[in-house]
């Protein structure tokens, strides 16, 4: 990761310049007509499809030798997807890297939006794997182009209706489908619909990219972003209904982790940034007294599973 | 007020077609047809199998586009609109009631989901109001309310066809097109779906255009009946009239070939 790369070996993030053109080409066509999905020639990446191809060709588009990336993965800096994301542009385009969400310039994010509001100028770059907020609810492709054309998104609500119909609530509670400045209706990725308020009004810009479907779509700032809901079932951010067992926050997303096999758990931030930095101020939840890094918790579990020590 | 009453009162027709043509290629799906059809009237078009009446049904609904002639509605050319009035059109306007019910339903949304879509499509967004009316639809068509939330898939042939009518229905529509919508299913249950067909068509006053090749079905709904063969009209006139004295040699042998029981 550190090792040197020779001159000439690739160009700066991998791609060469005709295809970050092109690239950039597709996401100034999806700033200008916010949520609508560009069609882009994606290129082959280093990497499964699935594993966030789309995002890295944005953020390879995106990327200036003066940046500074963050890249997250359910909202953490430190699990496999976030670290060979930033280990491959450190290595491709040599840009600083940083864990700090109000430090990076750019931000390749995975399922979640940083729980820090994001400032203008900053980037923010989704990792799409389905762009077509109708595809299972109408499979022809011919189809949902003439839908979004037309502005025919009744079929949207339907997939709600079967929601309450079935669980007496809107149960859509990750991918929930959002319009674009009352215009297209958007998928914005697979974030939890706690992060949905924050597509709004942004002042960063926001940009989709999704390898396997090849396509872009884009946010610019400050657009406006309302997530579908019924007059009488209107839209509802949903968490666990617990602080973060860490720091103490009561008002981010949480993931739960089953501590052992005797029903134990506890609930800490998803985003592993703000939790330490609230932890670094001195805040501290039920099981965050001993100063102990989400990283290091995590490093305790070593050993627990048998076989662990055979791959290390 | 009766049916007749109320086509009199009505001078304008609500579909005017002129000079219809849709050929494939060097064949002729139908050629130069031409008909008015007025608020409330019941339109039977029947023929053997290839004589064009499915193409005439897809041209007239916007399913196809004809190669020549007019299609006016309510004195709109509709032809010459945008694709989104047409379109607009036939989820408001206009409803298609499929032979198999599994292409006019969404099989995996819930009875009521698929009531609920027409609305949803034209802008309802209370979902209160939306199951109400379905209830209100799945009973008009004789479906128990406590099925509204089971899949298409767990209904008989013959409910999923009344539920498509209801789908079809529930933003009350002017104009239906029906083809074979008895079609598949057996007698008895043939025989109910007309009579509910029938009540729906007489309370709504709808117009309906219905292809079909049963002569017992136009016989029981249709005012009106076109024969056609080969691509073309060879016969119109009144149902009875056109059933109970044949003149084209075509229809004479139409109507002679009906099994007597």
């Amino acid at each position: 990761m550190t090792e040197h790369i020779e001159a000439g070996a690739y160009t700066f993030a991998y791609l060469d310049e005709q295809t970050k053109r092109m690239i950039r080409r597709a996401i100034l066509k999806g700033i200008a007509v916010p949520g609508y999905q560009v069609p882009f020639a994606s290129r082959e990446m280093p990497m499964p499809y699935g594993w966030g191809t789309g995002g890295v060709q944005v953020t390879a588009a995106c990327l200036v030798p003066e940046d500074r990336l963050k890249v997250i993965d359910q909202g953490a800096d430190d699990t496999t997807n976030a670290v060979s994301i930033r280990r491959f542009f450190q290595r491709t385009a040599g840009v600083a890297t940083t864990e700090a969400t109000t430090e990076a310039t750019v931000i390749q994010t995975r399922h979640r939006i940083p729980e820090t509001p994001l400032k203008a100028g900053q980037i923010l770059v989704y990792q799409v794997p389905i762009p077509e907020p109708l595809r299972f609810l109408e499979p022809r492709e011919t189809e949902t182009r003439k839908m979004h054309e037309l502005e025919e998104y009744g079929l949207m609500h339907v997939k709600l209706y079967e929601d309450i119909a079935r669980h007496g609530q809107i149960a859509t509670s990750y991918a929930y489908p959002v319009k674009v400045e009352g215009r297209y209706v958007m998928d914005p990725s697979p974030i939890p619909r706690f992060d949905n308020p924050k597509l709004s009004g942004n002042p960063a810009i926001q940009l989709f990219g999704a390898g396997r479907e090849q396509r872009i779509y884009a946010l610019p700032p400050w657009t406006e972003v309302v997530s579908l809901d019924f007059d009488d079932h209107p839209f509802q951010t949903s968490k666990a209904p617990h602080d973060c067992d860490l720091c103490g926050a009561q008002d981010s997303y949480l993931d739960e982790v089953i501590t052992d096999d005797q029903g134990g758990r506890m609930f800490v931030c998803s985003d592993t940034d703000f939790c330490e930095g609230r932890r670094a101020k001195g805040h501290a939840g039920r099981l965050g007294g001993d100063q102990k890094s989400s990283k290091t918790f995590a490093n305790s579990f070593e050993g627990i599973w048998p076989g662990t020590e055979g791959a290390r | 007020m009766t049916m007749l009453e109320r086509m009199a009162v009505t001078d304008q027709p609500l579909l005017r077609v002129e000079g219809l043509t849709k050929r494939y290629g060097p064949r002729i799906g139908c050629a130069d047809v031409s008909f008015d059809l007025y608020p409330g009237e019941v339109l039977g078009i029947v023929g053997e199998s290839g004589s064009g009446k499915s193409t005439l049904l897809s041209c007239l609904a916007g399913h196809q586009r004809p190669d020549l002639g007019r299609i006016s509605y309510d004195g709109r050319d509709v032809l010459a609109m945008s694709e989104t009035d047409r379109r607009r059109l036939s989820r408001t306007d206009w409803a298609y009631v499929h032979q198999n019910p599994r292409d006019g339903l969404r099989m995996g949304v819930s009875a009521g989901g698929n009531v609920g879509e027409r609305l949803m499509a034209v802008g309802a967004r209370h979902y209160g109001e939306i199951r109400g009316k379905a209830t209100d639809w799945l009973g008009r068509v004789e479906i128990a309310a406590d099925r509204i939330d089971d899949r298409p898939s767990a209904f008989s042939g013959g409910m999923q066809q009344r539920l498509q009518i209801a789908r079809n229905l529930v933003t009350s529509p002017r104009l239906v097109f029906m083809d074979e919508p008895t079609g598949g299913l057996d007698v008895s249950v043939q025989a109910r779906l007309l009579d509910l067909l029938r009540g729906l068509v007489r309370d709504l006053g709808l117009s309906v255009i219905i292809v079909t090749h049963d002569l017992a079905v136009v016989r029981l709904l249709a005012h009106r009946l076109m024969v056609m063969k080969s691509g073309r009209v060879v016969e119109q006139g009144l149902t009875d009239q056109v059933l109970d004295d044949p003149q084209h040699a075509y229809t004479q042998l139409l109507v002679s070939s009906v099994l007597q029981v």
